[in-house]
């Protein structure tokens, strides 16, 4: 495997099993998910392709922030405020 | 002016979490339960790292009160970029008790000790819904309070807040320092990713105990009893409008 990818991807893994924890379908599911996703690209050898893969992990990354952002602020605004007019 | 902001985070039970009344009605059940950064807090952390990136202050100082778990919470903040971190060490019975006015006298007594420029609170705890640790903080200081913050702006040795209040915003201008309590749409707090939580790890914690501030944390409180709010009855189905309207005849609502 292309070496100095190697510990990108290994960072990327860490990072999304760390944000996966607060998944809302449990961290377990997440992990499932997680790993055969990663389990399918693992014989990929061409770097270009593998900064592609790295990239959209990134970008899953994003998602899930936001996704965790709009949960909790949809969750206050429920229980703090008034619905509106 | 220090150019340095005291925030105070507090470690609640996470918001997504059921929560469940112990058996003997004296308290909630904690043992075991996921606990996070109230999020108002994750809001006021958010407010003050901001103010540092655009060079408004120089240092953000996060403040938590608590057993040794406390100490996450810090990390969280500091992983969002606080630059050190204050843990006020109290455990067992005391932190049972530990209400709004014994922190707002720990945060007053840091915020002059730390000579802070500003103290940005969460508007309320999710966990009390007190919304009083603000407001007697800036008592206690006798400082100018704006709470509710939707929007903070500084402008010179003043500053602009807008207030999210019943019916609309008010804007009002105050002299620093000053005490703020952030609410929901201040700003959109950044999530405390893995690397940030690794690169924080060099940031510094210090740990303090009350007495050391010189902040007697007796409560005047005592309380009695915990109880689960009323379960929603289940609704009936109807067949007819005529029905309809019996039910609510009987009801006494026609």
């Amino acid at each position: 495997m292309a070496n100095p990818l190697r510990g990108q991807v290994i960072k990327l893994y860490k990072t999304l099993l760390y944000l996966g924890r607060e998944y809302p379908q449990g961290a377990a599911y997440f992990r499932g998910r997680l790993k055969s996703a990663f389990m399918k690209n693992k014989d990929v050898e061409d770097p270009e392709k593998i900064q592609k893969l790295v990239a959209r992990g990134d970008f899953v990354i994003k998602e899930l922030e936001a996704l965790y952002f709009l949960r909790k602020y949809r969750a206050m605004k429920k229980r703090y405020y008034e619905p509106e007019k | 002016m220090s150019g340095r902001v005291l925030v105070g985070v507090k470690r609640v039970i996470d918001y997504a979490v059921k929560i469940r009344v112990k058996p003997d009605n004296s308290s909630v059940v904690t043992d075991g339960v996921k606990h996070s950064m109230n999020p108002f807090c994750e809001i006021a952390v958010e407010e003050a790292v901001k103010m540092k990136e655009k060079k408004f202050i120089k240092e953000v100082v996060v403040v938590s009160c608590g057993p040794q778990q406390a100490q996450e919470t810090i990390r969280t903040a500091l992983a969002m970029g606080a630059d050190r971190g204050i843990h006020v060490d109290v455990t067992g019975k005391d932190y049972d008790n530990l209400g709004p006015l014994q922190v707002s006298k720990i945060m007053a007594a840091l915020a002059k000790k730390e000579e802070a420029q500003l103290v940005i609170l969460g508007k309320q705890a999710i966990d009390d819904d007190c919304n009083q640790t603000g407001q007697m903080t800036a008592a206690l200081l006798d400082w100018p309070q704006g709470t509710f913050a939707s929007e903070v702006t500084l402008e010179g040795d003043k500053m602009k807040v807008v207030r999210e209040i019943d019916g609309g915003l008010e804007t009002i201008k105050i002299n620093t320092p000053a005490v703020i309590t952030a609410d929901l749409r201040l700003n959109t707090p950044r999530y405390a990713t893995l690397p940030n939580i690794m690169k924080a790890k060099k940031k510094k914690i210090d740990k303090v105990k009350p007495a050391d501030l010189g902040v007697d944390i007796t409560s005047r409180l005592e309380v009695l009893r915990v109880d689960e709010p009323p379960h929603r009855e289940a609704g009936v189905k109807l067949e007819t409008v005529a029905d309809l309207v019996d039910k609510l005849k009987e009801a006494g609502t026609i």
